[in-house]
């Protein structure tokens, strides 16, 4: 039982390294799914809104562990 | 019918991950070769290769049943989280943030403690096989998850996406079997930075597409956000390197 414990650890890790990273993207997308709806926001422009975030939810993360090193 | 537009990302993103994942898996079962012998490290390998066959086999069709949206949207999440958080890495890697991978030091941790468990068993070898086993399994779960994953977000995508895993899985045998050592001099964090554009940018278009997003250009649209993650990706990495005061990517430990 030990190797499969080993396994599901290793596949949970294939998606999730950085807990607070992993949880921005599902809550951005989330946010996006019961948001956008509402909004009425232009077609094309959905599509540039979840790719903004998810640009943004990048560099906050690379930016936040860099600063970790630097301390 | 295969949409091209699709199926040559779709190929060349799978052919790209599944060559990382499948370097990674020959480092650690030459390890066993060398130390514990071939039939352990070969049974091993097979046994999982047989297993990942037959969840493929297994999911593959089960996946088919699902609307297409509701696997667009849910395969779409998680190879957004796998991409990106290998594109994270991948630039944490060229800022010198966290030491970079290497295949040399793997193999020799990896022998040093297969070594240490002591003199190979003369019938079944089960450390051999147990430990190629699951670097196969692990690894190839990996590569399993990138064909349906690329491949479940539109119709005869799955073609590609398992050629370019197959392609990968071939080359990397044929260099195992002829340099013999680990492939050390494959640009690793190169390659997963990349997969991680790549898979990203297949991600967002899944999801989108799951959500009923209207893309400007439709599928064309893969090739700009492929474009909009690299130039975050390479935009990120000098700012990291002067935030956390490094210089160079850094050598594994």
């Amino acid at each position: 039982m030990k190797w499969l414990k080993s396994i599901l650890r290793e596949v949970l890790g294939l998606f999730v390294d950085d807990g607070t990273f992993a949880l921005a993207i599902l809550v951005w997308l989330g946010a996006l799914w019961v948001v956008l709806p509402h909004l009425n926001v232009p077609r094309g422009w959905d599509g540039v809104i979840l790719f903004a975030g998810l640009a943004l939810i990048l560099v906050e993360s690379a930016w936040r562990r860099a600063r970790k090193q630097a301390r | 019918m295969v949409n091209w537009t699709h199926a040559w990302p779709s190929l060349a993103a799978s052919f790209l991950a599944s060559l990382v994942e499948f370097v990674e898996a020959l480092t650690v079962v030459l390890a066993v070769g060398t130390v514990r012998g071939w039939r352990g490290a070969l049974i091993g390998s097979g046994g999982a290769v047989g297993v990942l066959l037959l969840i493929v086999v297994v999911l593959g069709p089960a996946l088919t049943r699902i609307p297409l949206d509701v696997v667009q949207l849910a395969v779409g999440a998680l190879l957004l989280l796998f991409g990106m958080r290998w594109l994270r890495k991948a630039i944490l890697r060229s800022a010198g943030i966290i030491p970079l991978h290497d295949e040399v030091t793997t193999f020799a941790k990896e022998t040093e403690s297969l070594r240490r468990l002591g003199d190979r068993a003369r019938g079944w070898d089960t450390v051999a096989i147990a430990t190629a086993f699951k670097i196969t399994m692990l690894e190839g779960l990996e590569v399993v998850f990138i064909v349906i994953a690329v491949g479940a977000g539109g119709v005869g995508l799955l073609i590609p996406a398992s050629a370019g895993a197959l392609a990968a899985l071939v080359l990397v045998v044929l260099l195992g079997l002829v340099i013999h050592r680990p492939l050390a001099t494959i640009p690793e964090n190169l390659l997963k930075f990349a997969v991680g554009v790549l898979l990203s940018a297949f991600g967002a278009f899944w999801v989108g597409e799951g959500m009923g997003f209207g893309w400007p250009g439709q599928d064309w649209s893969i090739l700009g956000l492929v474009a909009g993650f690299l130039c975050t990706g390479l935009l990120i990495v000098p700012l990291c390197r002067t935030r956390g005061g490094t210089h160079a990517p850094m050598a594994s430990r």
